[in-house]
């Protein structure tokens, strides 16, 4: 990743404090410490808020099981993992880039850390090297956009399914049981800490963490410039190569530590799990204010996608609607999301 | 030509403003059919805008078209092709996937109610009017797989596929041959002895003289002449182009520049690898401002570029006070002092739907960040408070977006973004492009300023007058090479254009 720049402390700090023109007032120091795009991401994490707390408040009057601990329980762990995912998929379609892989990746993650177990590995190694084998797709991928030029959205999908016959070949097509996984492992994936769950507590430092390195890490901002305007961040010196590159690995790389997790929790490595995941993890980024074509996004609104999908599915299991009838109207949240999200940008930019 | 009858296309008074730049300030234009009349202007002079009003692309703001002696208002490109009106672009803008034929016959395919391609017809069409002009091309093959002047063949073919009264063609020969040139010229000439009027916009001295009837020159959006060239020579010609008074306020030159000791730029010898700049060689010294001049596509853009590492040199040095400067990229040309700006603004210069504070920090997001790489916002609006107060930048605070600003404020954000790097070395690839007078002037004082401060200016403008009045010496560059340099009282605008076109007089006589 470009790497950290060891600031010269000082600098432009000692200057006087005062507003542009000579009739702007200078602007207080958090309220106007906010970029513009901002404002606006605010208001679509609230109305996204607005929306599940609507929802929720609904299906409580509907359903006497969606309130309860259990059922509150289920969603959110349900979430939390595939909440990692997300998160990597963000920063990078913040950077311009997709990818389609993630669902395969996750699985990898599951199958090398099963299978190195299996060989005699404890488990904790086993994970590290299943990361680094998902860091490792990431870098092919990222290799194939930043160095041979490809787009991520092909690159991604030819290693969706190279990663996917991986995970197949590897196990021989059937699920390995990891029952003997130790008991310190499983924690991970089935403890829990003062009664919240461990899953969850991995899931929210991930989400503090790259939330705050998202709109604070000065490497961080080198995405959103390259995401932009990829030409006007070359001409600044930006070596876009690279951040589109690092940004691939670490996308690929949490998607290997959620598949960690899930191993850890279902004790089984499965061949074909997360089939479809990226479509759910991409549609939760969307739905959260990213844009395809880069620039923007924040964790916070696609994990409230994400929450919103998941409050949704939920939803749709306790009224009892059929499973098919389920994708359908999840397909249609997300159309209507981003049809609204565009329709106000069209109107903003003929201002 | 008969002069009892309408002329061909008269426009009379047009007037166009885009925001805060007039483009045409009224110009009237005659052309009679059986004639090629030249339109002549200096870059930036209206032409192009004026040819974009006549082809129906762009809607004037005031003024009015006759065709034949009838009004018209054309609202679109296709309007404009269905009374008569042909253009050729200067850019290509063919598709590449598409063949020959299907390219020439676009405007038609899917019209007439004809469900199929008749791809034979098409291709039995193409070849018959591309016969006169250059029968070497296949009307089958794809336009990827032919060179540049062929595809800027096929572009004047597509014209004549139109049946029209009249044509315009914008620099058609910028990309042709001699000999692609002369049957180009072979086939105007058939055309006009069929009664077409023709608009030849052309640099070439030598072409409009040997080809065109009667010239029109364009000056600032005005038409400042118009005669048949029978009786005038390229002297008077060129200096209707130029023949401007300086009104624009400069800010006072360089007393004089110490050129003893080294210089703080070298370029020496310095080649690029698409041959678009062939050995150039200069030398900057501290506190001058060194304009770069030359005509579209000379490669004034390319060298600044592979001066500073965004393009890659195949050959030749650059040294920075003395010290040579391995470029691999332009960050290290950024880390020697070595700022560009980029002439495209919009695609390469701003970050759009960033903040102004967000713009500034883009390229020295060091000096805004902590020991660990966390950002400081405060640092970070302070910079761009700072560096705002400087330029004069208008705006409601820092944190607005650079979309929100004017062309001449979004200019001053990307300055901004330079200065923010404190470079030694600054090269500005058109700086006041797209800019209002009172921003223009204010950058044109920046400059000097940063000059005077002991800093390194080079200058890269269209418009001469910039050049004269800002820089203390000035290189022209024609086809990737220097053809000259001038400086003091030797720097006018008819000598720049005589280097910048390659036309001297020895040729006119």
């Amino acid at each position: 990743m470009a790497k950290f720049d060891l600031s010269r402390l000082g600098g432009a700090g000692v200057l006087p404090l005062a507003g542009i023109s000579p009739g702007a007032a200078a602007p207080s120091a958090d309220a106007g410490a906010r970029p513009a795009a901002g404002r606006r991401a605010h208001m679509r994490e609230a109305g996204l808020l607005l929306i599940i707390a609507a929802l929720c408040a609904v299906m409580s009057v509907a359903s006497p099981h969606f309130l309860t601990v259990d059922n509150v329980r289920a969603m959110l762990l349900s979430f939390s993992i595939e909440g990692i995912v997300v998160v990597g998929m963000t920063v990078l379609l913040i950077v311009g880039g997709i990818d389609l892989s993630v669902g395969s990746v996750v699985c990898l993650a599951m199958v090398v850390t099963g299978k190195l177990f299996l060989m005699g590995l404890d488990p904790w190694s086993a994970s590290v090297l299943a990361i680094a084998a998902c860091a490792l797709v990431g870098a092919a991928i990222g290799g194939c956009v930043s160095g041979i030029g490809l787009s991520h959205f092909i690159a991604s999908l030819a290693f969706m399914v190279i990663v996917r016959g991986l995970c197949l070949a590897l196990t021989q097509g059937t699920p390995q049981s990891l029952f003997a996984l130790p008991a310190g492992f499983k924690f991970i994936g089935q403890g829990a800490v003062a009664g919240v769950p461990v899953v969850i507590l991995i899931f929210l430092a991930v989400v503090a963490l790259s939330d705050l390195a998202l709109r604070r890490a000065t490497v961080m901002r080198r995405v959103f410039y390259t995401g932009s305007n990829e030409k006007a961040a070359l001409y600044s010196g930006i070596r876009t190569g690279r951040v589109k590159f690092w940004v691939t690995v670490l996308c690929a790389a949490l998607a290997g530590l959620a598949g960690v997790i899930y191993t850890a929790r279902f004790g089984a490595a499965t061949p074909t799990f997360g089939a479809g995941m990226e479509l759910n993890v991409i549609a939760a980024v969307v739905i959260g204010g990213a844009s395809l074509k880069g620039g923007s996004g924040t964790v916070l609104g696609a994990v409230l996608g994400l929450a919103l999908l998941s409050v949704v599915t939920s939803s749709l299991i306790l009224l009892d609607v059929s499973p098919y009838w389920q994708d359908m109207i999840k397909g249609a949240i997300l159309l209507a999301a981003v049809s609204i999200d565009h329709l106000l940008n069209v109107r903003k930019a003929s201002r | 030509m008969n002069p009892a009858s309408p002329p061909m296309l008269a426009l009379r008074g047009v007037r166009k403003r885009y925001g805060a730049v007039t483009a045409l300030a009224g110009v009237s234009l005659t052309a009679h059919r059986g004639e090629i009349h030249a339109l002549c202007g200096e870059n930036g002079a209206g032409k192009s805008t004026l040819m974009k009003i006549v082809s129906g692309i762009v809607q004037p703001d005031a003024g009015e078209l006759r065709l034949n002696g009838r009004a018209l208002r054309l609202d679109g490109p296709a309007h404009a092709m269905r009374q008569g009106i042909g253009l050729v672009h200067q850019e290509i803008a063919l598709c590449e996937d598409a063949t020959v034929a299907e390219n020439m016959f676009m405007a038609e395919v899917g019209r007439r109610g004809r469900p199929w391609m008749d791809y034979r017809d098409l291709k039995r069409r193409a070849a018959q009017v591309l016969a006169r002009l250059s029968p070497d091309i296949d009307p089958g093959r794809r336009v990827s797989q032919l060179s540049l002047s062929q595809q800027q063949l096929v572009e004047i073919a597509k014209a004549l596929t139109l049946d029209c009264q009249v044509l315009i063609l914008d620099e058609p020969t910028a990309a042709l041959t001699g000999q692609e040139s002369s049957a180009l010229f072979r086939v105007l000439h058939g055309l006009k002895a069929r009664g077409m009027a023709i608009v030849y916009i052309s640099h070439r001295m030598a072409e409009i003289f040997e080809h065109c009837d009667r010239a029109t020159v364009l000056r600032d959006g005005r038409d400042v002449f118009s005669a048949p060239l029978a009786g005038t020579t390229a002297d008077e010609l060129v200096r209707c182009m130029v023949g401007r008074d300086l009104t624009q306020y400069f800010p006072p030159k360089a007393d004089g520049i110490d050129d003893s000791g080294t210089p703080l730029l070298e370029v020496d010898g310095l080649c690029d690898r698409q041959d678009r700049v062939g050995g150039v060689s200069f030398a900057l010294r501290r506190g001058e401002i060194l304009g770069i001049a030359g005509l579209m596509g000379a490669g004034r853009t390319e060298l600044a570029e592979t001066v500073c590492g965004l393009r890659p040199a195949r050959r030749g040095a650059v040294r920075l006070r003395g010290r040579p400067l391995r470029v691999r990229g332009y960050r290290d040309a950024l880390r020697g002092g070595l700022a560009y700006l980029s002439e495209d603004r919009k695609a390469a210069g701003v970050f759009l739907d960033l903040s102004i504070a967000q713009n500034v920090a883009a390229m020295a997001l060091q000096r805004v960040s902590s020991r660990w790489g966390w950002l400081r916002r405060s640092a970070e609006a302070e910079m761009a408070r700072d560096l705002g107060r400087r330029l004069k930048l208008k705006s409601d605070g820092v944190h607005v977006c650079a979309a929100c600003l004017s062309g001449g404020n979004q200019q001053k954000v990307a300055i901004a973004k330079l200065l923010a790097t404190q470079p030694s070395v600054l090269l500005m690839d058109e700086p006041t492009r797209g800019v209002d007078v009172g921003a223009k002037s204010e950058i044109h004082h920046l400059l000097r300023d940063l000059a005077r401060q002991g800093m390194g200016i080079v200058v890269i403008s269209s418009e001469l007058p910039e050049i004269i009045g800002l820089c203390d010496r000035a290189l022209v560059v024609r086809e990737g090479r220097i053809a000259g340099e001038l400086s003091g009282p030797a720097m006018t605008e008819e000598a720049l254009l005589r280097l910048a076109s390659g036309f001297t007089k020895e040729e006119s006589a």
